[in-house]
């Protein structure tokens, strides 16, 4: 099947004016400015099949965002391709925009004063929603966001989490296709973050729409992303499954032990993370595992082991850390 | 054209029902608006009190009629687009604006026309008021209305666009509250709304009749209360309708470099 997105050597380079501190520097910059150019995003290519969920993960400034922001149109990038639907995104055709969302977890569509509804209701207005189809999706949404006691209440008087539910509603009303999320759960409390993770999972079965999202919380990327994109300093550090990720970064293991009775020196089996009594965590390199695994049964009276590769969040760590600039 | 008849009812209902929620600010907004033409009318009328005399052609109850009638225009063709523009670009908002499949302009078209439909209700007692304080003098021949209509609505076109325009300005500068103030101070003087151009030094009267601020505030005025004549009244609405070609043209031509900029640049 043609991918929905299909992005080559994609490069977006900013010119930002530098200056230094000082009065001699102002006065300077006034006859030169001095200008530095930032590289967001250096050559990167990948593709998305239609009904696919992606995860962009990197630290701030990996270019994340401004990957997403030229996948919608809103920057033109320096070099390179992209298409989604077929379309150059950065044309912002009608026919591309009315097929498209953007969420932004920090910023809102919603106006501020005027119940939600209304907001909807000028939505369906500016993208020309027929009544009866969006008669059909407000109820949908209301269903599945239990929106129902929140439409007549203006924006202001939301909390945070039912006003990103309501955003996402609103983005969601034209049916589009592709959905980029950028941040979608920042500021939300565990319980909302697990709701609205559920919800485009859900959106997503139902509808078989495409999904590119970037987050923070590793949970959201683990919940919903079989498939994630790690960018690093502008470039593509990883592209492929969640699991085969750990598998390639996850330099340790962590080997948990129950041991019965005598006293014995663990330190010699690996590092010592942490010991409670009989109970110990050891970490080890991947290579080592399998021996001091068996080394362990054989010489100790096991009660209890377990090899763990360590949380999702520290192999990501230890990917960037080791990435270098 | 069959879009724009589907959008802009829907987008207007919006309008309305957003301005209704909004009506305190909105009236706040409009005393404003109210207030200054009613302080140039005290000022006039006294001066023209005092020297027993009309000054420029006005008498104390030419500048009644015509403060009256430029409270209307006043109010009909003002915009808020400079201000709003400043927050919609430090607020990232704009973005929003992009993604939509329909240029911003013509939700700002409808919020304007909606805004000014609700607040008509505030500018009645004020203008009541105006009427029984100062006995204004104004006889208009049917011919002189027809005309201040058509200069009315080319009015509004010309403000608009020159201040959607100008507020794209946002998109070079971060000093945005500067230009707007320099662009308040020349509109205020040369628009007619501190006196009418009759009243100016015959120069500035000059410069004022060939720039297009008059053309978005004073000229409708003065049609409607009769002050021009024939030859006057085509010079003036071919003006009027060069200026408004002129920043119609701009509009597109800035607004395309801008979204382009914005796209370049970052939000």
């Amino acid at each position: 099947m043609a991918p929905v997105v299909d992005v080559a050597h994609l490069v977006k380079s900013y010119v930002v004016p530098v200056r230094k501190a000082g009065l001699r520097a102002a006065l300077t910059s006034l006859v030169r400015r001095e200008t530095r150019t930032v590289d967001a995003v250096r050559d990167i290519t990948f593709r998305v099949g239609p009904g696919e969920i992606v995860g962009f993960l990197g630290p701030n400034g990996a270019g994340k965002t401004t990957t997403l922001k030229m996948l919608t149109g809103l920057l033109y990038p320096t070099a390179g391709e992209a298409r989604v639907l077929g379309f150059e995104p950065w044309r912002r055709q009608r026919a591309y925009l009315e097929r498209i969302t953007l969420v932004m977890g920090q910023r809102n569509q919603l106006v501020w004063d005027i119940p939600v509804i209304d907001s909807f209701e000028r939505n369906r207005a500016i993208y020309r929603i027929e009544r009866a189809a969006y008669r059909r999706r407000v109820d949908e949404l209301v269903e599945l966001l239990e929106l129902g006691p929140l439409l007549e209440k203006p924006v202001r008087n939301l909390s945070l989490g039912e006003r990103m539910k309501c955003e996402i509603a609103a983005a969601l009303l034209h049916a589009p296709e592709v959905l980029f999320l950028d941040e979608p759960t920042i500021g939300l409390d565990v319980s909302m973050q697990r709701r609205l993770r559920a919800f485009i999972r859900e959106y997503n079965a139902r509808t078989g729409a495409t999904v590119l999202l970037t987050s923070h919380y590793m949970a959201d990327v683990e919940a919903l992303c079989r498939r994630v994109l790690v960018i690093h300093h502008g470039r593509l550090l990883f592209d492929g499954e969640l699991a085969s990720l750990v598998r390639r970064f996850a330099a340790y293991k962590t080997i948990a032990v129950q041991v019965n009775g005598k006293d014995f020196d663990p330190s010699r089996f690996g590092e010592v993370v942490s010991r409670d009594g009989g109970r110990i965590a050891l970490r080890v390199t991947k290579e080592d595992a399998p021996r001091v695994t068996s080394e362990l049964l054989r010489e100790l009276e096991v009660a209890d082991l377990t090899v763990e590769d360590p949380p999702i969040d520290e192999v990501i760590d230890s990917v960037f850390a080791n990435a270098g600039p | 054209m069959k879009r724009f008849l589907e959008v802009y009812p829907a987008l207007f209902r919006v309008g309305l029902r957003e301005n209704i929620q909004y009506r305190a600010s909105g009236v706040i907004w409009m005393l404003g608006l109210i207030l200054e033409p009613v302080i140039f009318l005290v000022v006039w009328s006294r001066v023209a009190d005092a020297r027993g005399d009309a000054v420029g052609g006005f008498d104390a109850a030419d500048f009644a009629a015509y403060y009256m009638v430029l409270m209307i225009v006043n109010q009909l063709t003002f915009t808020w687009v400079m201000e709003s523009f400043q927050f919609r670009i430090q607020l990232g908002e704009f973005s929003y604006l992009l993604l939509r499949p329909l240029h911003p302009v013509h939700e700002d078209i409808t919020m304007n026309v909606s805004f000014k439909l609700v607040m008509m209700i505030a500018m009645l007692p004020a203008l009541a008021i105006v009427y029984v304080a100062f006995e204004p003098r104004i006889a208009i021949s049917p011919t002189d209305a027809a005309a201040a209509l058509g200069a009315l609505a080319l009015a509004f076109m010309l403000r608009f666009c020159l201040e959607w325009t100008i507020a794209l300005a946002a998109f070079w500068t971060t000093r945005v509250s500067a230009i707007n103030r320099l662009y308040y101070s020349l509109v205020t003087f040369l628009s007619g709304r501190v006196a009418p151009l009759a009243v100016l030094p015959a120069a500035l009267g000059t410069v004022a009749a060939s720039l297009p601020f008059y053309y978005c505030v004073g000229f409708p005025v003065e049609v409607l209360l009769g002050r021009l004549g024939p030859a006057e009244i085509a010079r003036g609405f071919l003006v009027q309708a060069a200026w408004l070609a002129a920043a119609a043209a701009a509009i597109a031509l800035v607004w395309r470099r801008a979204a382009r900029r914005y796209a370049a640049v970052g939000a």
